[in-house]
């Protein structure tokens, strides 16, 4: 079964007009693994995640999703078997949960009990709420019982947990967990880089429609080369050659004021560091060092923040 | 345990639930027209023949005054000069008689009103009638007089159908096309479509729900018009319910149509004054459409509120039988067939 895969896209583009919010995509995801889709605002996370939903037609390029092409005969059968969360779907707020759930209950052929999935988002006080009464919370968690309530072999979530405060936000984490244990497999969009570390087998980034980086986030942590991540504030612009040559520096990039360095050897390295930009008459504001994330990756990738945009 | 749901049972039933939960749209279904009916009735009611209000000024008022005494027709009144035409002026008073000299062959009066208000040639007739009388004219012929009073002839009769034309008219355009349009701004339209939900199953029960809601809408404005207005129908119920079934598809095609497109309710609300506005003055919901020049009587004719207002005038007022309607139940299934294969072919799901 590991070796089955459970969505492919090849050569996928998605052009509105000139712009393309996905711009030649390859990916392969075998069935039971998590797959996270990394990126900034506007980077093309949902479109991506719209075209493998088969919610849109692409420009150019195949999607397979278990074996099957979407905009064929076979739509049907295939959303029997896949479990969706857009991005922003507001739900009938006239409906109450169970209501809602039983609605989207009925398209399926094998479906499960809601009560359940009810049960098993914890929403069993909330079952008869109207659902324009529930917390963001709440209702992210009933958009995802909307996307399990059908038994799928697939869920695409798309920023489950986005606005959410993090206990709501380990709840989800912990159904998608739950999901996974008992084989099914995940795609999902975010920019949260914790949701990456923490669900996800392999992780992809994208930037402006095109992947970027691919692997597990340890490999991808790993290929900065670096055991710790040097940030400083400074009271100006710093030499930032004579930053990068001095050793155990691996990577060194700017913004501004700002320098941020991807070391090894922190004890021997950081007063190096500290000695240069004070020979440069520099004025450090403020310093933190940190075990590098996929946060640092993103910005050594694209010298931008992954909430910036 | 739920192994038997249907979906298009279950997407009616939601769209039920959310008609019914949403206080503001009971309100416009419900509420609104028997409103109207009530205001409307009670502005319109039927008040016995009107009496013409006459001042008579001059010099020789107070004597033909006197002459005319009291006449069924007539409500004498005295005014100054001043105050006499500027109330004519205003419309509270039919006419104002000049009076200089009375009476006998070399009598000379002068009627001051205006020919142009509805009522001017009656008021004339009425006054001149009274006067000449007053003044000794004799009347050559003996005539019979035979009153009727018809019912269905009140305004409220004739204004029974309209209501339930434009509440079929305003709970389609409303409750389905701003519906729809307001579905795909909250993407719940592209929710449904990541689902296995067969679309035609989810358009028709917006179809389907709105027969439901319909059978109560029709059923509460007849019967209050019935029991507070006294209000015959001549014709068969069946029939008042199959052209507002056939209304019903009509509006709903043309409610899909202008929600086929759009993901913004503004722009929802504005195709759908802008189909509504022109039917509400033109198809005669509250006053007869005939009134309109002949030259766009056949455009007044095929819009859709016209065919469901006449038919149902024809069947409530006059007893008419579905045979008889052809003409508008036509009318209403080439607009039910036109704007569903229109709307079908350029919906869009987000």
């Amino acid at each position: 079964m590991a070796s089955t895969v459970a969505i492919m896209c090849a050569g996928l583009r998605k052009c509105f007009g000139e712009l393309c919010a996905v711009d030649g995509l390859d990916l392969s995801i075998p069935a039971g693994e998590c797959f996270g889709l990394l990126g900034p605002n506007g980077a093309g996370k949902t479109t991506t995640a719209e075209l493998l939903e088969g919610l849109r037609r692409p420009t150019a390029g195949a999607v397979e999703v278990l074996g099957h092409n979407w905009f064929t005969r076979g739509d049907r059968g295939l959303r029997e078997r896949i479990g969706v969360a857009l991005q922003e779907t507001r739900l009938p707020e006239k409906l109450n949960v169970k209501e809602t759930l039983v609605l989207f209950a009925s398209f399926y052929r094998k479906r499960r009990p809601f009560e359940e999935v009810i049960e098993a988002l914890g929403l069993e006080e909330k079952r008869n709420s109207l659902v324009g009464k529930l917390s963001g919370g709440q209702k992210q968690r009933l958009a995802l019982a909307c996307a399990l309530v059908g038994n799928p072999e697939i869920l695409f979530l798309d920023e489950p947990t986005t606005g959410l405060d993090p206990q709501a936000r380990l709840r989800i984490w912990g159904v998608i967990e739950r999901f996974l244990g008992d084989g099914g497999t995940v795609f999902l969009t975010t920019h949260y880089m914790e949701e990456a570390e923490r669900l996800c087998r392999r992780v992809g980034i994208i930037d402006q429609g095109k992947l970027i980086a691919l692997g597990s986030p340890e490999q991808l942590v790993d290929s900065l080369d670096a055991e710790q991540i040097v940030a400083a504030r400074l009271d100006g612009p710093a030499d930032m050659t004579s930053l990068s040559g001095l050793e155990g520096v691996r990577t060194a990039e700017n913004g501004g004021d700002f320098v941020r360095l991807a070391v090894r050897g922190l004890p021997h390295t950081l007063p190096r560091v500290l000695e240069e930009l004070a020979r440069q008459g520099r004025f450090v504001t403020s310093l933190e060092t940190h075990r590098p994330s996929l946060e640092d990756v993103f910005v050594h990738l694209t010298g931008r923040g992954l909430r910036d945009g | 345990m739920d192994s038997r749901l249907h979906p298009l049972l279950e997407l009616t039933r939601a769209r039920w639930l959310e008609f019914v939960r949403d206080k503001g749209t009971i309100f416009w279904v419900f509420g609104f027209p028997v409103l109207l009916a009530v205001a409307l009735g009670i502005a319109f009611r039927n008040r016995g023949p009107e009496s013409v209000r006459v001042a008579i000024i001059g010099a020789a008022a107070s004597e033909i005054t006197s002459r005319l005494g009291s006449p069924q027709t007539l409500e004498v009144v005295s005014r100054t000069n001043g105050a006499a035409f500027r109330e004519l002026r205003s419309g509270r008073l039919d006419m104002v008689v000049e009076v200089e000299k009375c009476c006998g062959a070399g009598a000379s009066l002068a009627y001051h009103f205006d020919e142009t208000r509805p009522n001017g040639p009656l008021v004339r007739l009425a006054v001149d009638d009274a006067i000449q009388r007053a003044l000794g004219r004799v009347d050559v012929a003996t005539v019979h007089e035979e009153q009727v009073t018809e019912s269905g002839a009140r305004y409220i009769d004739f204004l029974l159908p309209g209501l339930i034309g434009l509440n079929v008219m305003g709970s389609c355009l409303w409750g389905l096309g701003y519906s729809v349009a307001d579905a795909r701004r909250r993407k719940l339209l592209k929710r449904f479509a990541a689902t296995p939900m067969r679309r035609t199953d989810f358009l028709l029960a917006f179809v389907l729900s709105r027969f439901g809601f319909l059978v109560a809408e029709v059923a509460f404005v007849l019967a209050f018009g019935v029991i507070a207005f006294d209000v015959q129908v001549h014709g068969t119920l069946a029939a008042v319910f199959a052209i507002s079934v056939m209304g019903t598809l009509a509006f709903a095609g043309l409610a899909l149509l202008i929600a086929s497109r759009t993901d913004n309710s503004e722009v929802a609300s504005g195709w759908i004054n802008f189909a509504s506005i022109p039917m509400w003055v033109f198809s005669g919901a509250f006053f007869d459409y005939s009134r309109f020049p002949e030259s766009i009587q056949p455009y007044i004719r095929a819009l859709p509120l016209t065919a469901i207002n006449d038919g149902l005038r024809a069947v409530v007022n006059h007893g008419d039988s579905l045979a008889q309607c052809w003409f508008e139940l036509l009318v209403l299934t080439a607009w039910t067939v036109v704007t569903f294969v229109l709307a079908l072919r350029l919906f869009r799901w987000q």
